[in-house]
C-alpha cells in the first residue's frame, strides 16, 4: 500500500517535472489559458461562459481557420472558484507557449493574478466585473475590467431607474433601497450609491444580507417598512431567488426589483418560480440566440460536434452570451494588435497592446453579428474598461426580454474615484504612472 | 500512545542524522536549484505552509487534547494582523513582522481557548468555530483591516529581509522553507521538555493530570497560544509568500476542516504526520490532477476529471484510516520497521513525533 503510494507518488511527481518545461513553441498558434470552474458551488456560471468562450475560439477556428491563420487554443484548469487551485493553474499554464490572455472570471482569482501578470508581461481580462480602479491603465497597464466595473453598474441602474422615472431630476425624494451580500464584493459600492444619492438628491438605505443569505425574512420587513420605490438586489448564488420569493412574500412587485451583473442570470430567477416573473436585471450582452453570430456557433460548431455545452438549451443564456462576447472581445484584441505587429503569434505585451486599441463600433459590432448582442466598446491605453452600454432585460417567467435601450453610466463622476484609488495603489507599489500609450511598459 | 521522544532515542542517531542531513540538503539546496517554478511556487510553499498550520494544531489537538475548527480564523489573523503591521508601521522588517503577527494570533486564540477551561471533549471544537466565525465577519465587516480597500481583498508586499528581496519562486520558498524548519524545530523542543508532557497529561486524563499537579489553566491556555501562533505564522506564509493577495472568503470553514484533515490524516500528536499529511492533502491532488490530465485530458473535460480525483482521494483516506487509524506516520513507520526486520536491524518500535 504504501509502496504502491510512493510509486505514485514519484511517477506524479516526474511527469509534473517534465510538463513544467515547456513544449517548444510551435508556429501560429495563440494559447488561452482558461482557469474554469466546472465543479463547485459556482459550476453554472463556470460552464456556461467557458463553455461559450469556448465555443466562440472553436467557431473562429473553424470557420476562418483561426485569426488570419493563427490557431486559437485553449487548455483547462478547474479552479473551483478558489483563489489557490486558480494561482496553482496559472503557474501550471503561464510557461505555455503563445499565451494571450488570461480570463478568470473570478474577482479573487484575478487579484492574485495581477502582480504575477503584470510581471510576466500579459493582460489579465475581468469582463463585467474585476478591480474597479484597474480600469486606470496609467497604472494597471495589463489588467482589463472591460465593457463593466462595479461602479459603472452601480451608475448605469441609477439611470436606468432615472430613465423610468422620466429623467434624473425626478430622483429627487426617491428612495432606493439597496440589498447587499454580506461580503468584499457586496459591499463594493456602498460609496458610490451614497455619492449618486447625493448628486441626484434620493434617498439610499443599504441593507446587508449575510452570505449565503437563504434567510432573508427581516431585511425584506424593514424593506417594507421602508417603503422604498425600487429595490436593488446586489445579490449572489442562492440569496437571488430567496430575494425573489421574500419579495413576493412581503408583497414587494417585482418589476421595482433591480438586479445587478451577478444576479442577472436563468440561474437566479428560475428557482425562485413565479415570483420571479416581472423582475429586471442589467446586463451588458442581450441573452437570446437569435444573433447571427449565435446561429453561426450553433450551425458551424455544434452542428460539427464540438460544441462545449452539454445542454442545448443554455445556449444563448446569459452566462453563455457573456462567454461569447468575451470571445469576441479577446479574438478582435488579437486582430488588431496583428494589424500593427503582423499574422503570427504574438507575445502578452503585444496582445496588450491590442487590448488598448480595442475600439468596436457599433457598425463593427453589427459585421461581427453581434449587433443587439452588445452595444460597443472604446479601450484606450488610460480607460481599460473601455465605455461599456448596459441593458436591462426583464424575466418573463420562461426567457429574458429586453426592455431599456442601452444606457451610459456616468463615467466622468466616478473617473476621480478611480484614479484616487489608482494612485494609492500605485504609491504602495511604486509603480510610476505612464503619461502616455507610447510610454514602455516598465516594472 | 503516550510517548514523545524523538525517533533519534530509538533509532541509531547516526542513521537518523544522515537522513535529517540528507533530506535538507535536498530541500535547501537541490531543490533551489534544480526545481522549476511551478514546483516551488504552486506545490512546494503551499505544502509548507499548510504544513506548518498543521503542526500547529496538532500541538494543540494532537498533544494537548483540545479539538479545535478555528484554524481557518488564526490563519487569518495572522496575514491580516502581518499585512496591517507592514502597512502601519513600516519601519519594522518583514521578519519581526512574522513574529509579531504570530503574537497577535496567539492573543486571539487564548481568548478563545478560555471556555476550554470549563468545557471538556469535544465542547472547545464549539468555542473555536465561534473564532471561525467571528474573525471572518470582523475581517470583513471592518474595512480597517483590510486598508479600506474597496473590495476588501489586500495585496501582500514583496518578501524581503535584511535588504535582500525574495521575489524569485526560489527566494520565496527558501524564504518558507527556513521558517517552516525554525518554527517546527522550536515545536519539537517544546514538545519534549516539560511542557510538552504536561499538555499530552492533559490530553490523557485531565483529573489525574490536576492530581499530580499539572496547571490546567496555564497548559491549556499556552496550547491554545503555542497553537494560534504557528498557524498565525503560517498564515502569513500562506498570504505573503504563496497567494500573494488575501480575501477574508478564503479563510472559511472549509480551511479549518483541511487542516484538521492533515493533522488526522498524518497522524495525531506527531510533527511528521503533520507534513506527509499536507503532502497528502495539498501535494498528492495535485499529481493526480496532472497526471489525469496528461493521461486522459483530451478524453474528458476537466470537470469530469476533477470528480474523479475527489473520489480517488476519498477512496483512498478511507483506505488509509482503515489500515492505520492513527495516520500516515504510522503507516510509515511499519513500512520502515519491517525493512528494518529484512535488512535484519532490530525491530524498532513505533515513535509519534
Amino acid at each position: 500500500m504504501t509502496t504502491l503510494r510512493h510509486l505514485k507518488f514519484a511517477l506524479g511527481l516526474v511527469a509534473a517535472l517534465a510538463m513544467a518545461g515547456a513544449p517548444g513553441a510551435r508556429a501560429d498558434e495563440q494559447f488561452f489559458p482558461l482557469q474554469s470552474y466546472r465543479v463547485g458551488p459556482y459550476a453554472a456560471g463556470g460552464t456556461g461562459f467557458f463553455g461559450g468562450f469556448i465555443d466562440y475560439l472553436n467557431l473562429i477556428n473553424i470557420r476562418d481557420g483561426g485569426v488570419n491563420g493563427v490557431k486559437l487554443t485553449w487548455d483547462e484548469g478547474e479552479t473551483q472558484y478558489e483563489v489557490e487551485r486558480g494561482v496553482e493553474v496559472y503557474e501550471r499554464l503561464k510557461n505555455r507557449p503563445g499565451v494571450a490572455a488570461w480570463n478568470p472570471l473570478s474577482v479573487g482569482i484575478a487579484y492574485a493574478m495581477i502582480d504575477r501578470i503584470t510581471k510576466d508581461k500579459v493582460p489579465l481580462i475581468t469582463v463585467n466585473h474585476g478591480r474597479t480602479d484597474s480600469t486606470d491603465g496609467r497604472v494597471f497597464p495589463y489588467v482589463f475590467p472591460l465593457l463593466l466595473n462595479p461602479y459603472s453598474e452601480t451608475s448605469g441602474i441609477v439611470n436606468y431607474i432615472a430613465s423610468r422615472e422620466g429623467g434624473v431630476d425626478k430622483l429627487k425624494d426617491k428612495k432606493i433601497v439597496v440589498l447587499y451580500h454580506g461580503s468584499p464584493y457586496g459591499k463594493e459600492t456602498i460609496p458610490i450609491y451614497k455619492l449618486l444619492a447625493d448628486k441626484y438628491h434620493f434617498s439610499v438605505e443599504q441593507i446587508e444580507v449575510p452570505h449565503p443569505g437563504n434567510e432573508q425574512q427581516s431585511q425584506w420587513l424593514s424593506i417594507r417598512r421602508a417603503k422604498p420605490d425600487y429595490v436593488v438586489l446586489r445579490g449572489w448564488g442562492v440569496m437571488n431567488p430567496v430575494a425573489l420569493k421574500t419579495a413576493q412574500k412581503v408583497g414587494f412587485p417585482a418589476d421595482h426589483i433591480i438586479g445587478n451583473v451577478w444576479s442577472n442570470s436563468e440561474e437566479d430567477v428560475i428557482p425562485a418560480g413565479d415570483a420571479a416573473k416581472g423582475y429586471i436585471a442589467i446586463t451588458t450582452q442581450a441573452s437570446g440566440a437569435e444573433y447571427p453570430v449565435l446561429q453561426e456557433v450553433i450551425k458551424t460548431v455544434y452542428g460539427a460536434g464540438k460544441g462545449n455545452l452539454d445542454d442545448k438549451k443554455r445556449i444563448g443564456s446569459v452566462y453563455h452570451n457573456l462567454g461569447i462576447v468575451n470571445g469576441i472581445l479577446n479574438v478582435e484584441a488579437i486582430r488588431i494588435a496583428q494589424a500593427k505587429f503582423g499574422k503570427r503569434t504574438l507575445t502578452g505585451d503585444e496582445v496588450r497592446w491590442g487590448f488598448e486599441h480595442l475600439q468596436l463600433d457599433p457598425a463593427r459590432v453589427e459585421a461581427l453579428g453581434a449587433k443587439g448582442l452588445f452595444h460597443s466598446i472604446n479601450v484606450t491605453w488610460d480607460n481599460h474598461e473601455g465605455d461599456g452600454r448596459v441593458t436591462f432585460q426583464q424575466w418573463d417567467r420562461a426567457k429574458w426580454k429586453v426592455v431599456s435601450d442601452w444606457i451610459a453610466p456616468d463615467w466622468a463622476s466616478l473617473r476621480p474615484i478611480i484614479e484616487k484609488s489608482a494612485a494609492v495603489y500605485a504609491q504602495e507599489h511604486g509603480i510610476k504612472p505612464r503619461t502616455s500609450g507610447d510610454d514602455p511598459v516598465s516594472q | 500512545m503516550d510517548t514523545i521522544a524523538s525517533t533519534s532515542h530509538r533509532t541509531g542517531p547516526v542513521a537518523e542524522s544522515i537522513l535529517v542531513g540528507v533530506a535538507a540538503v535536498i530541500a535547501f539546496g537541490v531543490i533551489p536549484l534544480a526545481g522549476s517554478d511551478y514546483l516551488m511556487d504552486a506545490v512546494l510553499t503551499p505544502f509548507l505552509a499548510l504544513a506548518l498550520a498543521a503542526v500547529g494544531l496538532n500541538v494543540l489537538t494532537g498533544y494537548a487534547g483540545q479539538v479545535s475548527l478555528g484554524s481557518a480564523a488564526f490563519f487569518a489573523v495572522g496575514a491580516y494582523a502581518a499585512y496591517n503591521l507592514h502597512l502601519r508601521v513600516p519601519e519594522l522588517p518583514l521578519l519581526l513582522d512574522l513574529v509579531l503577527a504570530g503574537f497577535v494570533a496567539a492573543a486571539i486564540g487564548i481568548v478563545f481557548g478560555l471556555p476550554s477551561l470549563r468545557l471538556r471533549g469535544f465542547y472547545p471544537a464549539v468555542s473555536t468555530l465561534a473564532a471561525q466565525f467571528f474573525v471572518q465577519w470582523a475581517l470583513t465587516k471592518f474595512g480597517w483591516f483590510s486598508n479600506d480597500n474597496p473590495s476588501g481583498v489586500i495585496d501582500a508586499p514583496a518578501l524581503s529581509f535584511a535588504g535582500y528581496s525574495f521575489t524569485s519562486a526560489a527566494g520565496r520558498y527558501l524564504f518558507s522553507l527556513a521558517v517552516v524548519t525554525v518554527a517546527t524545530i522550536l515545536t519539537l523542543r517544546l514538545l519534549q521538555s516539560q511542557t510538552g508532557r504536561n499538555f499530552i497529561a492533559v490530553r490523557d486524563h485531565e483529573i489525574a493530570a490536576k492530581v499530580i499537579g499539572v496547571p490546567l489553566l496555564q497548559t491549556k491556555l499556552l496550547a491554545f497560544g503555542v497553537s494560534s501562533f504557528l498557524i498565525g505564522v503560517a498564515g502569513v506564509l500562506w498570504a505573503f509568500a504563496y497567494l500573494r493577495t488575501v480575501e477574508p472568503a478564503g479563510f472559511n470553514l472549509d480551511r479549518s476542516f483541511q487542516i484538521l484533515f492533515i493533522i488526522i490524516i498524518g497522524g495525531l500528536a506527531s510533527l511528521r504526520g503533520a507534513f506527509l499529511g499536507a503532502a497528502f492533502i495539498v501535494v498528492f491532488p495535485l499529481m493526480l490532477s496532472r497526471l489525469g490530465a496528461a493521461l486522459l485530458g483530451g478524453v474528458f473535460d476537466s470537470g469530469v476529471l476533477e470528480m474523479s480525483q475527489r473520489i480517488v482521494i476519498g477512496a483512498l483516506i478511507i483506505a488509509f484510516l482503515i489500515t492505520e487509524p492513527r495516520g500516515l506516520i504510522a503507516l510509515w513507520d511499519r513500512f520502515r520497521a519491517a525493512i528494518g526486520r529484512r535488512t535484519g536491524r532490530p525491530r524498532q518500535d513505533i515513535s509519534y513525533n
